[in-house]
Formats: structure tokens, sequence, C-alpha cells
């Protein structure tokens, strides 16, 4: 694993709270603000739940991003669990986590700069989201 | 035939990865002769590197003696640098350095430039060693450049980035002074918004809101945007989501001056505007504000 | 991991801690409504001032807990929330509806005691 990356496997909700406290440690360490430390954290913890949740378990990876002329931090939650059967209904609004069910995607997205999913049924789950330090 | 090609790729990359190894090893020898000599003769070398800085007229901002004490900082991390071909060191170092002379107004060719001389000072000194043995100098400068720029790079860009962060703090707070989040009484914020709003801006004004609804204790907010002319759906949610923050630190938002456009943009974003405290005018929401907090307002012709 | 749980009065107050995990959280519930019924309290004061994430399960944990001591005949605030916090749960739709809150453990008192105060 290249210097400087973190990948916090993910198994139970013990592992929730280990991966988001790395999370905000490195986007400290990274010169994020306090408050954008606190909506990685926050993005982080939600993606990990969804870990747990659906796919019993999987894994997150952080890990510092070089851009042209900024940092940032790259945070990518795969699972091999069931996928999602429609990726577009759980990123429209209106799907969020305050319901019964939820992947809190839509939330996910607005938390971060920049989000990608690709889901297989039967295949598993990998979100990637971004964040730049301002 | 897929087979064949690909063994005989193998077999290439094999070679190639083995004259890679070579060659690196031979590098890494030579890096180490040559930092050997860099320590050696430091502090000449050094002395070189400031007197051509003063004869440059570069960092003109500084005195002789600061001059001086970075030049030794900065040689010793340039040297390191080059020993154990890492740069996250001389990345820190780098930031640092620049945070200290920016506000000392050390502008970035200043900074290029003394890097440049001190690759300068130091390839010559190569030169002069090697001039002898023309191979074994094509060996050093080989091993020498690469290494060189990468840490002119460093140290340039990690300038430049501390720069652009400074600027950004600057443009940051001078949008804070410029939207004022006002104590108006005890437990009463007052935010009015003036012209128009970007999602930057108003990301930075709910930052703002929350963090004087702690600092004040403020149980009610009014937030007047009368003076908004528009807005789209984005920074609507921005001001839906401020209301609901702000409820989840205790306090009541009342918004004020709220145009019929933008109370038809909230409609479209699906906001229940039954729900959201509005009030026509500033002062009906200041009146309304006092109420919440239980002001009595005494007329003045009350007997005492 | 323990969470205090105090008694002032007629009132009871938890403290929730930093790194609290789904179980911790689980447990929680169900203890702080075992004593609100042991205890008779007309009112829970939950101080989340530690809590540096607030995400989804939290967010339910709190309304499942002033939902079943409502249940009970008893109150609940949610007191503390970290102005960062409140940001970041707003972002991801979370905001504790039905559920009062205030700015902090003084507020929350002083917003109690006010509720409960004896009526001439």
């Amino acid at each position: 694993m290249p210097a400087g990356d973190a990948e916090v496997p993910i198994s139970s909700d013990q592992e929730i709270v280990v991966a988001r406290q790395k999370g905000r440690a490195m986007a400290m360490e990274l010169g994020f603000s306090s408050v954008d430390a606190t909506l990685i954290a926050t993005a982080i913890s939600e993606l990990a739940r969804n870990i747990v949740s659906y796919a019993r378990s999987g894994k997150i990876l952080l890990r510092r991003v070089q851009g042209s002329s900024r940092v940032g931090i790259l945070v990518v939650a795969s699972d091999e669990g069931p996928g999602i059967p429609d990726v577009q209904q759980a990123l429209r609004d209106g799907f969020s986590t305050s319901g019964s069910l939820g992947l809190g995607l839509p939330g996910v997205r607005r938390l971060m700069d920049e989000f990608t999913i690709t889901s297989q049924p039967g295949r598993g789950t990998t979100v990637t989201v971004k964040k730049w330090k301002q | 035939m897929a087979k064949r090609e690909s063994s005989t790729q193998v077999a290439t990359t094999r070679h190639s990865q083995a004259v890679n190894l070579a060659s690196s090893e031979a590098s890494s020898e030579l890096l180490r002769e040559l930092v050997a000599h860099l320590r050696q003769n430091r502090t000449q070398l050094r002395e070189e590197w400031v007197s051509r800085i003063a004869e440059t007229r570069l960092l003109t901002a500084m005195t002789k003696e600061e001059i001086f004490a970075e030049a030794t900082s900065v040689y010793d991390s340039y040297v390191e640098a080059l020993e154990t071909e890492t740069f996250e060191a001389l990345q820190a170092y780098a930031r640092n350095l620049s945070e200290r002379i920016i506000p000392r107004g050390v502008e970035t060719h200043e900074v290029v430039g003394i890097v440049l001389l001190l690759r300068d000072v130091l390839a010559r000194s190569l030169f002069a060693k090697y001039q002898a043995d023309f191979n074994k100098l094509n060996r050093i400068l080989d091993a020498y450049e690469p290494a060189a720029n990468r840490i002119a790079n460093t140290v340039a860009v990690g300038f430049v980035q501390e720069r652009e962060r400074v600027i950004r703090q600057q443009q940051e707070a001078i949008r804070e002074l410029s939207t004022p989040v006002l104590q108006v009484r005890e437990r009463l914020l007052i935010l009015p918004i003036i012209g128009v709003i970007d999602p930057q801006r108003a990301r930075q004004l709910t930052e703002q809101l929350l963090r004087g609804i702690r600092t004040n204790r403020a149980k009610v907010v009014v937030i007047d945007i009368t003076g908004v002319a528009a807005m789209d759906a984005t920074v609507a949610n921005h001001l839906v989501q401020t209301v609901e923050a702000s409820r989840l630190l205790g306090a009541t938002v009342i918004v004020t001056g709220l145009s019929p456009e933008i109370a038809q943009t909230l409609v479209t974003i699906g906001v229940d505007l039954g729900k959201m405290n509005t009030v026509g005018d500033l002062q009906g929401g200041i009146e309304q504000a006092e109420r919440l907090l239980g002001y009595k307002v005494i007329p003045s012709t009350e007997p005492r | 991991m323990e969470v205090p749980i105090l008694k002032q009065g007629k009132f009871l107050i938890a403290t929730f801690q930093a790194a609290l995990s789904d179980a911790d959280l689980n447990q929680l519930r169900v203890g702080l409504v075992r004593q609100v019924v042991k205890l008779r309290s007309q009112a829970v004061i939950v101080d989340v001032t530690a809590m540096d994430v607030m995400d989804s399960f939290a967010s339910r944990t709190l309304r499942e807990i002033a939902h079943m001591i409502r249940l009970r005949g008893a109150e609940t605030v949610i007191v503390g929330i970290q102005p960062e916090v409140a940001f970041a749960m707003v972002q991801l739709g979370l905001t504790l509806e039905g559920v009062a809150t205030a700015l902090d453990l003084e507020e929350g008192l002083a917003y109690l005691n006010e509720r409960f105060k004896p009526t001439n």
C-alpha cells in the first residue's frame, strides 16, 4: 500500500467508528478545516454503515490525493455484497437516511465534492468520494 | 501466438527491470558520493550561495543574518533530500519556510531564484571536482540533475501553495467582514443578507451563523433577505439547511423579507412554507422575535 | 462504554461520549428508558457535546429514545450539538424532527424548569 494510505476492514459496527476517526485524523493532517473534517468523517460513517447494514463486510480505503494546485482526501467504500438493484433510485433525493430504508447516498454526495458509484447486483458496490481542501 | 508474445514480453520486462536495478544501484552510490562531497564542503558552498543571493539582490526583505540562518536550513534540507531521495521532509520544510517569509513580503520569483542559485552553486562545485574524469562527471550529473530538479520543484510548489492558501484566507476574511452577524439584543441575532449569494458564500454564512448562535447563546435568529433579489435552488436549499441546523442548536429562525419570487423557489424545491417561520419585513420579524423571547413591549405612555 | 446518567431533581442527564458504537447506543436506549421508569423522571436531557460525528444511526437512536421516553410520559431534550455537527447533519437530511433541542445543558435545564414550573 502506498505510504499515506489507510485501509479499514469493515465487518461490524465497531469499525465504523475506527474508519471515521481515521478519516478525521487524515483530514486534519491534510489541513482541512474542522468543519470539513467533520463532513468527511460523517460521510465515512454513513458509507461504512451501509457496508455493515447491507453487505455484512467490506472495506474503506482512505488516501491523500494531489490535484494541480490543491490536496484532497479520497475515500473508497467497497464491498462484495448484494449490490444496489436501482442505483438511480438510490441517488434520488428524498431517499434519505432519516426514513427506515435508505442508503443516505444523496446526503453523502452533498457532503463531499466528488462522488461516483458502481454497483452490480450479486457482485457488490463501490462508492468513491473525494473532498478537496479549499 | 498470444502466449509466445507474452513470454517475450516477460523476458523483456525482466531484462529492463534488471537494467533499471543496476542503474538505480549505481546512481544511488553516486548520489551517496556527491552528498558526502556536499556535506564536506558545506561551509564554503553555503557562503558562496549566500553571496550569490546578495549579488543578484534577492530576498531584500530579509536581513543578512536571517538569510544566513535560512540558507543553512535550506542547504541542509537540500542535501538531506538528495541523500534520502524522499521529499516529504523537504515539502514540510518548504511550507514552514513559506509560512514565515510570505508575511515578510518575499515573492515567488525570489524563492525560485535562490533555489536555482543553490542548484547552480552545487552543480559548479561538482564540475570543479570531477572535471578530470569526464565520464564520471557525466554519471554524477545524471544522478544529481533529476533529484535537484525535483527539489527545486518541491520548494517552488510548496511556496506557491502556501501563498495561495494565504490569499484564500484573506478572501475569506473579507467575505466574513462583509456579512456581519449582529447581536441586537441578548439572545437575538440578526443576519441581514444583501446582494448576490453564491453557494460558497451561502455555506460560509451558515457556518458563521451557527458559530454566532453558540457564542452569543442566541435563542432567536432573524434572517433578513429583503436585499436578496433572487435565489437559485442550491442557495435556497442552503437557507433551509441553515434554518434546520439553527434549530439543532436550540435557536428559532424567523425569515423576513421573502419576496414572491424566492417564495416560489422555495416551494419548487419542496419546502413547506407553512412550516417555515416567515414575517413580511425586518421590523415585524424583530418584534416577533422579542415576543418569542418574552420581552414585553412597554408603550412609553404607561405609568410606572 | 459507560455513559454517566445523573439525576437532577425530577430530571435525568445523560452525557454521551465521543466514540459510541452502535451497540453502546442500543444499550443506552434501553437503559435510559428503564431509569426514567424507575426514578419516575419528568424529563431526560441528552448531552451530546462530546459527539464529534452524528450519523444516521445516532440520529435515529436519539429520535427513538425521545419517542420511547414520551410513551412513558416524560420529555427529552437534546443539548450540545456542535455547529459543525449540525451542519453535517442537515446535509444528510438528519433534522431530529419532533425532538426538542437546546444549546447546552444550562439552556436545556432552563427550558425544562420553565416547562415544569408549578403553576400558581
